[in-house]
């Protein structure tokens, strides 16, 4: 364990025996050259590590060897058996299977024969190790080297490097294993953070990708959008993008998102970097979302932290700690752009990697948002795009002197995805995704939209209009057309009856015909014109 | 602990010899710590009871503690480097180390140099 001063050292070796004591009850050694006991306990009390109460139960076992050159003269040829000796009293007395040895270097300063204290150490080394210990012995970071007096020669096993660098005025400390035989490692430096709970490194979980997925759906909290993906929303566990200028909805697409989270009874976890935990409640019931309520049912959590506040490995962990507290089954994160001003955008990329990977091995759905610069694709949003399984992109489309906002989808994995321009308008309700309107010259947006509209409207007014004249014409026709049928039947009728008259008279002419057949006619005048006119 | 019982006391026929000023004389209290009978350790004691005779023959009493028997003493005069000679009293706490094959060395740690210097010139 090697590195420079006020890297964490002596903490890390802490912390191996008090994790060793408490967790796996392993006993464990820790010879201190730098600081007496009182200091130590007093140290790391801080970290909730318990020393004496450790040291009580025989779990560990604290030996301050106290090096002072001026207090030692050499008189002739010695040796470290009394290392040795206290050692090996230190180990034997609670049988312990862990050592530290914090910081060896400083026997080089209170020895004087330095071939004889190396020769020593490397007997050492060999001894712990016969004694089948896991010995962590720090040391200080030397110039060009990774310890001050090459001790990385004798402990071989394992080298684990510290370093705490500034960079831009925010310090980060790192961790690196430098090498570790028998073993595939990371070789990668990995940011480490020492906070209340002492040390916490929190590399890529899996080296490789071998998290699970899922082929669940979620909402997107709106069925139109919810539509333009395949009709299901997006997949439970997947990393989903809200990106965009300032202004164009992404929180309200993000609250959405967690608000339809708590309406199914999944908790929801919600990082406001910008708002404050009221104000996203205030502004999100401007759009009809009651996040209060949830909140009151424990179903939402806003953590809401500046994203100045502490470095990115510090937000990282902290939330780790939430999730790992809460246990949502969706995470939002709003913005993660600026988490910039925390760290350089290489450096956000790493850890957004790291929180992805990390809620994704949970099956934590998690929807973040980016504010974009233009109207384009942000060099930021293309650096984690590859992360990203969703990627929605809300944007300002100025026509005609407004401004709309739009939405599309850039990309979304394993899923059919519409690939339209989608106009939307965030109202008192909520969200509205509105439907394509297709016009004379394509899809139509905004007033255009609602131009067509009123021409539509207008257009079956006058529809409707034209149609009540025709009907009322037919009316009139069909009524006229009526009148005349019973006029004409009226004449019909008129006909009939002088046809039924001439038909009665037929009848009374008929007998006096035959009668005057056989006598002669008694009369010739009317019947007589009669059958003149029929013969 | 029994490190009284367990000390071995060096040095008796000085004492001895000038028995009536004894609680005056001893002004050295000297502590040796050893590992063992190993040859190193011996050697170390011959060289510093020579000197000692030599020296501060009837101001001295010397402890030899074998740290193989009490590791646990190591601790309150923390030890590390053997052969080690702690000069108990009189104060300040010294400290020398090594198989005192040099007397020089060992009186100059002793505070014992100028001391000497003066009474043999």
């Amino acid at each position: 364990m090697c590195g420079g001063a006020g890297c964490g050292k002596t903490l890390f070796a802490m912390e191996f025996l008090v994790n060793g004591a408490v967790h796996h009850g392993e006993p464990g050694v820790f010879i201190a050259f730098e600081e007496t006991e009182d200091d130590l306990a007093s140290n790391v009390a801080s970290l909730g590590f318990d020393l004496p109460g450790l040291i009580a139960k025989q779990l560990l076992a604290i030996d301050f060897i106290k090096v002072d050159r001026s207090e030692i003269e050499e008189a002739g040829e010695y040796d470290l058996e009394g290392l040795f000796v206290r050692l090996g009293h230190a180990i034997s007395s609670i049988g312990a299977v862990r050592v530290v040895i914090d910081t060896l270097e400083v026997l080089f300063s209170g020895f004087a024969n330095e071939a004889l204290l190396r020769a020593e150490l490397r007997r050492m080394f060999r001894w712990l190790k016969d004694r089948g210990v896991t010995a962590v012995i720090t040391g200080e970071q030397g110039h060009g080297s990774l310890t001050r007096y090459g001790l990385e020669e004798y402990v071989s096993d394992c080298v684990i490097s510290l370093d705490n660098r500034v960079v831009d005025q925010v310090s980060t400390r790192r961790l690196r294993i430098v090498k570790y035989r028998g073993t595939a490692h990371g070789s990668n430096e990995y940011p480490f953070l020492i906070d209340e709970h002492g040390f916490s490194v929190l590399p890529v979980t899996s080296l490789g990708l071998d998290y699970p997925v899922s082929t669940e759906r979620v909402s997107t909290g709106l069925a139109q959008l919810d539509a333009m993906f395949d009709g299901g929303g997006y997949y439970r566990g997947s990393s989903v993008l809200v990106s965009g200028t300032a202004g164009t909805g992404k929180s309200s697409m993000a609250a959405l998102f967690a608000d339809a989270s708590c309406r199914r009874g999944e908790s929801t976890l919600y990082f406001a970097l910008e708002e404050s935990n009221a104000q996203v409640v205030r502004n999100m019931r401007s759009i009809g979302l009651a996040l209060d309520v949830w909140q009151r049912k424990k179903l939402l959590r806003i953590h809401a932290a500046r994203p100045t506040v502490y470095g990115l490995e510090m937000h990282l962990v902290t939330m780790h700690k939430a999730v790992e507290e809460f246990r949502p089954r969706a995470v939002v994160v709003d913005p993660i752009s600026s988490l910039i001003t925390a760290g350089n955008p290489h450096e956000v990329k790493s850890m957004l990697v790291r929180l992805f990977d990390y809620l994704k091995m949970k099956q934590i759905t998690c929807m973040v948002t980016s504010l974009t610069a233009g109207a384009g694709l942000d060099e930021t949003d293309i650096g984690i795009s590859s992360l990203i399984d969703t990627w929605i992109q809300v944007r300002d489309i100025e026509i005609a002197a407004e401004r709309i906002r739009g939405l599309y989808l850039v990309k979304s994995r394993g899923m059919g995805h519409s690939n339209q321009v989608r106009e939307f308008l965030i109202t008192s309700h909520g969200i509205d995704v509105l439907p394509v309107t297709l016009g004379a010259a394509g899809v139509l947006t905004g007033s255009a939209r609602t131009k067509l509209a009123a021409q539509q409207r207008a257009e079956s007014q006058v529809r409707a209009q034209e149609a009540e004249r025709k009907q009322r014409q037919v009316e009139r026709r069909r009524r006229a057309m009526e009148a005349q049928i019973e006029a004409m039947r009226m004449q019909l009728a008129a006909d009939e009856d002088e046809s039924r008259v001439i038909a009665e008279d037929m009848q009374v002419d008929e007998p006096r015909t035959a009668s005057r057949r056989a006598p002669p006619p008694r009369t010739h005048s009317r019947p007589r014109s009669t059958n003149g006119k029929q013969s | 602990m029994t490190r009284v019982s367990r000390a071995k006391r060096v040095g008796g026929a000085a004492k001895r010899r000038r028995a009536p000023h004894k609680p005056v004389q001893v002004e050295y209290l000297l502590r040796l710590y050893v590992a063992g009978s190993t040859a190193k350790s011996l050697q170390a004691l011959a060289n510093l009871r020579r000197i000692c005779e030599e020296h501060l023959a009837g101001r001295y009493q010397l402890e030899v503690i074998d740290l193989l028997e009490n590791p646990a003493l190591a601790r309150g005069d923390q030890i590390l480097a053997l052969p080690a000679l702690v000069r108990q009293l009189p104060p300040p706490v010294k400290k020398i180390i090594g198989d005192f094959s040099s007397a020089e060395r060992v009186l100059v740690g002793l505070d014992l140099r100028p001391l000497h210097q003066g009474r043999t010139t």
